[in-house]
């Protein structure tokens, strides 16, 4: 990730109120950061906002991003404020196509700190093939802030033939993920005071369109597409069955865990299907598709560890859990975030 | 179907082996086998004890009780440090929080333990300065990078946890801090036991030992127990295959009218424990009466800081006007806690006390019997 | 009550006159005090619960119980 930027002459080192009051020293920023790295027609109209041509069924999603730290390993902010969006888009059946940008800094974020998270923010909106087309930029006073916060919101071209909503959920329908999970939340871990330690683990953040594509190219008979964000793959199971009605049985043995996320959460007494996820994508669909649908998203990298993990049943509505020792148990929907314990 | 070819098959089999001298104790058929053990010992219907809320975690998390035949009854016990911080500590830390220049440092467990009218969590998003860290040695590096702030330290914990929870005050006095507090609520398992034993209509007829308490005290305080009470001891871990083999040792115990002592947890635990870590004990503790929550004062149960390190004894120089506590007439934790009731007796379970809600500890601690049943029954 | 995990002593140092090492849980590494198992070396599996080792795991006994646990598997499959 490089910017080969300069800042502006007036070469402030960090982001001032004088930045969000308007005048010069905005438009100095907008244009000399914002427009500068994420350009294109939309942006360089500057314009109160974007006139796009769209058909169809049109997917749009909104998502906030408040993370802490803002840097951490395999990415910042920047990265998740594109890929959460777009994530969010693939899952209603969407080609993700245009993005706004809301940005609300504190008074005092380094300059140099909110041009990477710019520069990450291009980089992402690249590689997911979307358009930065409006955007939005307020500056609060200091300690009214948790040094950035980002809104994002996507719009995207529903394919034809796609019909994705809990309700299609039945009985038999298999569950597959798309690799391994807990990577996110724990990178974020590793890089918090108190609780840090060394790993080459990373945040998995990434645009899962193309695997998306990669699986409509077997089949458009998907069910159900849910990236499972905070909360972990349990949070967005189990808000599945409450919204079908169905149940569903996970085997403990098939979820895909990295050694060094499995040896984290050990230490830590984590159970790695309550944390988060910025790059998976929970697929239900047809058993009868599962194989296939696997064979193609193992063939991308982001897709390399892919398993099924589990089906959905009847009802009721609970998301149960074969242990590695063969016994059942309830996986339930997590309360407030999961805490390090020593007990 | 069959979704992985032979070799992602055998990846994944790698992959799953992977965490050494822990995964080899959460074998099916190791499980399946011991299960069978006990089924072809068992004749008799008993109750057995598991002490540590950590067995208790385990026995939940992995579904035991499906391996055990009806006879064999599993009673949870007190050893949840969580579960048994009495009421008025907690209410002393969330005071501290509150004060002005303080920075309140926790081990997770204890940030959503409900006091009296709020919790550390809630004092956090309320604007007090409350920390998480892994390791009390933090705490102190906390204290070290804030020299302007007074650092507290709420020290939890059984013995497992005293010798780290001391030495975080050796090191504080090693670098001369003089911003590093420690609140303690440290409580020893043994006189617990006993007053369990000597509860009337008590019908706890074998218990699982603590095996990470023990590696740090050895097992000889268990000995006197079973001579007086003719109960046996049994040294246990915590995965499932040595939960298992705990058990299958007692009920061999048991129908064979023995009360002994005895030890399923070798890789860890000696018979005399560690002496290095019992020295350091001695040194920054000692040992005093101590409230345990829902259960009242035990003697000689717990530990407080020694006079020689009376400087970083945080109740020696922080007035919280705390004087006591009142606890919820609903919780019955006290009684679950002592094993004579179970989490579904209660009237409030999964109803007035939930995760998201809960009335007593044993509702937030993971470990906590009332959490575990909630989360995994 | 305890939550404690094996994990792979790959160093030792001392830090301000303490003893620490760095131990490996499956690749990660976090800093532990060995400060009551001074015997321990390099090599070694140590029970690290909250920050500190509490005991050096005995790998005999460990490889003995597992031996034992298989031999009652296998005799219960030959039955």
């Amino acid at each position: 990730m490089n910017s080969n930027c300069p800042l502006p002459v007036n070469n402030f080192d960090s982001v001032t109120m004088a930045h969000g009051g308007g005048g010069k020293l905005t438009d100095r920023l907008i244009h000399d950061l914002f427009i500068k790295e994420l350009d294109n027609s939309w942006l360089r109209k500057a314009h109160d906002g974007a006139v796009l041509e769209m058909n169809g069924r049109i997917a749009f999603s909104t998502d906030s991003f408040v993370v802490n730290p803002l840097f951490f390993p395999g990415g910042n902010i920047g990265d998740l404020a594109v890929n959460g969006t777009v994530n969010d888009l693939v899952c209603c059946g969407a080609v993700p196509e245009y993005l706004s940008l809301g940005l609300i800094i504190e008074e005092g974020l380094k300059m140099d700190d909110l041009r990477l998270i710019i520069v990450a923010i291009r980089d992402a909106a690249i590689r997911a093939n979307v358009k930065i087309v409006t955007g939005d930029t307020k500056v609060v006073e200091k300690g009214k802030g948790d040094k950035i916060f980002i809104n994002t919101s996507g719009v995207g071209t529903i394919l034809q033939g796609i019909n994705i909503c809990p309700e299609r959920c039945t009985p038999g329908d298999a569950i597959i993920i798309t690799g391994n999970v807990a990577d996110h939340g724990i990178a974020i871990l590793s890089s918090r005071k108190g609780l840090s330690f060394e790993s080459s683990i990373k945040s998995d953040t990434a645009p899962l369109n193309g695997l998306a594509d990669a699986i409509f190219e077997v089949t458009k008979d998907v069910h159900m597409l849910r990236d499972p964000t905070r909360g972990g793959v349990s949070s967005a199971l189990n808000e599945i069955c409450a919204s079908s009605g169905c149940g569903i049985m996970l085997d403990e043995k098939e979820i895909p865990v990295s050694d060094e996320v499995k040896g984290a959460c050990e230490i830590m007494g984590f159970d790695p299907l309550y944390i988060a996820n910025e790059g998976k994508l929970l697929i239900i669909l047809p058993d009868k598709y599962a194989l296939d649908v696997l064979n193609a998203i193992r063939k991308d990298p982001l897709g390399k560890d892919a398993a099924v993990i589990g089906h959905v049943t009847e009802g009721p509505p609970v998301v149960k859990l074969k242990t590695v020792i063969g016994s059942t148990r309830i996986v339930d929907m997590i309360s407030g975030e999961q805490l390090p314990r020593i007990c | 179907m069959i979704y992985s070819g032979r070799f992602r098959k055998h990846k994944r089999i790698i992959k799953f082996l992977a965490l050494k001298y822990i995964d080899e104790y959460r074998d099916i058929n190791i499980i399946n086998a011991l299960a069978t053990s006990i089924r072809d010992v068992v004749k008799h219907p008993w109750n057995i004890m598991e002490i540590c809320g950590g067995q208790t975690h385990s026995i939940m998390k992995y579904g035991l009780n499906e391996f055990l035949p009806g006879q064999v009854n599993l009673v949870h016990g007190p050893g949840c440090p969580v579960c048994v911080t009495p009421l008025e500590k907690i209410d002393k830390a969330l005071a501290i929080a509150r004060m002005k220049d303080v920075i309140m440092v926790s081990y997770g467990d204890m940030l959503r333990v409900p006091g009296t009218e709020s919790d550390l969590l809630l004092e956090k998003s309320k604007g007090c300065d409350v920390r998480m860290v892994y390791s009390p040695l933090d705490a102190v590096n906390i204290a070290s990078d804030n020299p302007s702030k007074k650092v507290v330290f709420f020290a939890i914990g059984f013995e497992t946890t005293a010798p780290i929870n001391a030495l975080s005050i050796i090191k504080a006095k090693n670098l001369k801090l003089d911003n590093y507090f420690v609140l303690c609520s440290q409580v020893l398992v043994p006189p617990a036991i006993k007053m369990i034993l000597e509860l009337e209509g008590s019908s706890i007829q074998g218990f699982l030992a603590p095996g990470h308490v023990c590696a740090i005290t050895g097992y000889n305080d268990y000995v006197s127990l079973a001579e007086k009470f003719h109960v046996p001891f049994v040294v246990t871990g915590f995965e499932p295959a040595d939960i298992l083999t705990g058990i299958l040792a007692l009920v061999k115990q048991l129908e064979n009218g023995r009360y002994e002592v005895e030890n399923e947890y070798k890789r860890v635990v000696s018979k005399e424990g560690n002496p290095n870590a019992l020295k350091i004990i001695n040194d920054v503790f000692e040992v005093t009466d101590q409230e345990w929550r829902g259960i009242g004062t035990i003697p000689e149960s717990g530990l407080r800081i020694s006079s020689k390190y009376s400087a970083f004894d945080v109740e020696k120089h922080f007035n919280t006007g705390i004087t006591g506590s009142r606890e919820s007439d609903i919780c019955i934790a006290g009684k679950i806690l002592q094993g004579s009731c179970k989490p579904t007796d209660c009237k409030a379970f999964g109803r007035e006390c939930i995760p998201e809600h809960p009335l007593g500890a044993p509702m937030v601690s993971l470990e906590g019997a009332c959490s575990a049943y909630y989360r995994y029954q | 009550m305890c939550l404690a995990i094996p994990g792979l002593i790959m160093s030792i140092s001392s830090e301000e006159g303490l003893k620490m090492a760095r131990v490996s849980f499956n690749g990660v590494i976090k800093d532990i005090s060995v400060e009551w198992v001074p015997e321990a070396h390099v090599g070694d599996y140590v029970i690290v619960h909250a920050g500190s080792a509490l005991t050096i795991l005995n790998t005999r006994e460990a490889e003995e119980t597992l031996d034992l646990f298989r031999q009652i598997s296998q005799a219960q499959t030959d039955n």
